[in-house]
């Protein structure tokens, strides 16, 4: 479960949220003009990116503000959040070694963890 | 390779079980093949296995980026049922159903099929009003369907919460009595036994890290262990759909969620079939080690994570407990997610794509696992012919254009 941090009342639990799918995806002001093709690239088609993410979230059962995320769906960790119509934050990097590879710490598939030397068992340390 | 039979499981039970040898061939990648196929899944190896067979195309790789059935194919329910609303997936639904039924022959393996029967119950008139007319359908498109009312319900699963006092009584359910449950880590092995003995290389730890697209035109796969030239390369990669999709430039209509699923301690056999229902959302079934087998939806974030949210067990736990009062004392054993492929129209894509030689099987979402051997086969009849058969011809990347959805959500019940 997330702790997700909106911007307008701090951290709460994941339950408090509604999920909004993916962020910047403007209506086109043109559609009658537009292609099947296009129009069927607005309606249907999605980045689902593996990586940094930026996706929408309402504080539903809160302050019921929408705002934006940037995610890691690779490791679940949220890097950031900004409000609506503000453009996402610079500067992150997914962490993963191949596209379609997992990273180091977080992908919740200890094989991969195990496989990448991440985790030592005979080092005695916590597991990642 | 040598045939599984009832001799050599006496010859080997006498001989301490020293014997068996390998499965399948353990290969080292060529740096060129007729055909790819990325994903060593259900799916994958199926599509491998009746390329080989059906269409004498053997020169194939299946490369798995883990271990062969570690990955989807490993971490759904094993539920089977064909009880689709629409015709277009009354066909594809049934012809697996229908390869189901013979497929532990057909590969000389023990799938562990059994055809127990599936009830989806229905909890309010609109809900048994519209599973009715599903039966109906279902019938009309040649898929065995039967309604049974609260008294029947009762009888064919005892153990069933049917009192009228329930917070969701049951009204009734559709019953399909070919539908059941299997074993996974046997279907994935049998398919790449099969595959293998006819020629086919199975290439582990071998993860795809581009496609090599020239001029609209695929010409192979770079990998974790080298490029691989292939004129036909097929994505079978089920939640990572998007990100094969994304190494040759074509946008896909999807979206991953990881789906959570549970097993409890192992308990005599109690639930005598696969019971599903869409109100309270939950479905369960016994597994043959006696363990219960418990799966629910998904977790609403795009997430290629393989866990999930325990608010979302606890609400399908919550579930379960309204249907089966009896469970509540029972302690759960182990729990985990899959990263599921969701279309908007909650309907598979089997497509050839803007790039020459390069097909696309995903987009399953969460019921996958019931279209193993159809997807597969009709996917072989695509790949080796660049032409969707009948039954592939629905579920082609255009539709999303023209606007011909097969949509299935909540139509063939929301749990799959």
């Amino acid at each position: 479960m997330l702790l997700i941090p909106c911007p307008y009342c701090g951290a709460r639990d994941q339950t408090e949220f509604g999920y909004g799918g993916e962020a910047h995806r403007a209506r086109p002001t043109d559609s009658d003009r537009m292609s099947d093709a296009q129009w069927a690239h607005y309606v249907f088609m999605r980045k689902n990116t593996k990586g940094v993410f930026a996706e929408r979230w309402v504080h539903a059962a809160g302050c019921r503000k929408w705002f934006n995320a940037l995610r890691n769906t690779a490791t679940d960790e949220i890097l950031a959040v900004y409000r609506m119509g503000e453009p996402p934050p610079g500067g992150f990097t997914d962490g993963l070694p191949t596209p379609a590879g997992e990273p180091a710490i977080g992908s919740g598939n200890d094989g991969s963890t195990v496989a990448l030397g991440a985790f030592d068992p005979g080092a005695g340390g916590d597991r990642p | 390779m040598g045939r599984y039979s009832w001799l050599s499981l006496l010859r080997e039970g006498l001989g301490g079980h020293r014997g068996w040898g390998r499965a399948w061939r353990d290969a080292a990648p060529k740096p060129f093949y007729d055909a790819v196929i990325i994903g060593g899944g259900g799916h994958g190896l199926a599509t491998a296995y009746y390329l080989a067979k059906n269409h004498g195309l053997t020169d194939i790789a299946v490369v798995e980026k883990g271990w062969i059935g570690g990955g989807n194919a490993g971490r759904n329910t094993t539920i089977i049922r064909s009880n689709y609303l629409y015709d277009e997936s009354a066909a594809i639904y049934d012809h697996a159903m229908q390869l189901w039924k013979g497929l532990g022959r057909e590969l000389n393996f023990n799938i562990m099929m059994s055809h127990r029967g599936v009830l989806n119950l229905a909890h309010d008139e609109g809900e048994m009003r519209q599973l009715k007319r599903r039966v109906e359908a279902n019938r009309l498109n040649g898929v065995d369907a039967e309604w049974l009312d609260t008294r029947e319900v009762k009888a064919f699963c005892p153990i069933l919460d049917t009192s009228p006092d329930a917070r969701y009584p049951v009204l009734g359910a559709t019953l399909q009595r070919s539908g059941g449950v299997n074993r996974h880590d046997a279907v994935v092995w049998g398919y790449a036994r099969a595959a293998s003995a006819l020629g086919v290389d199975i290439l582990q730890n071998c993860e795809v890290t581009g496609l090599t697209v020239r001029d609209g035109r695929i010409e192979g796969v770079e990998t974790s262990r080298g490029a691989i030239a292939a004129p036909k390369v097929a994505s079978v990669t089920a939640g990572h759909t998007s990100v094969i999709a994304a190494m040759a430039g074509i946008p896909v209509p999807i979206e991953s969620h990881p789906l959570q699923a549970l097993v409890s301690e192992p308990i005599k056999p109690i639930t005598p079939c696969v019971v599903m229902s869409n109100a309270v959302h939950a479905y369960c079934s016994q597994s043959d080690k006696g363990e219960l087998v418990i799966g629910a939806g998904i977790d609403p974030l795009i997430s290629y994570t393989q866990r999930g949210g325990f608010h979302i067990v606890e609400e399908e736990i919550a579930a379960l407990l309204e249907l089966f009062p009896i469970f509540s004392r029972l302690k759960l054993m182990r729990h985990w997610a899959g990263i599921v492929d969701v279309c908007p129209d909650a309907s598979p894509i089997l497509s050839k794509t803007p790039v020459t030689g390069f097909y696309i099987n995903g987009g399953w979402g969460t019921g996958g696992w019931k279209a193993t051997p159809g997807s597969g086969h009709v996917f072989a009849d695509l790949i080796a012919r660049d032409e969707p058969n009948a039954i592939a011809a629905p579920f082609s990347l255009a539709r999303f254009e023209t606007g011909k959805l097969v949509a299935e959500h909540g139509a063939a019940a929301v749990a799959h």
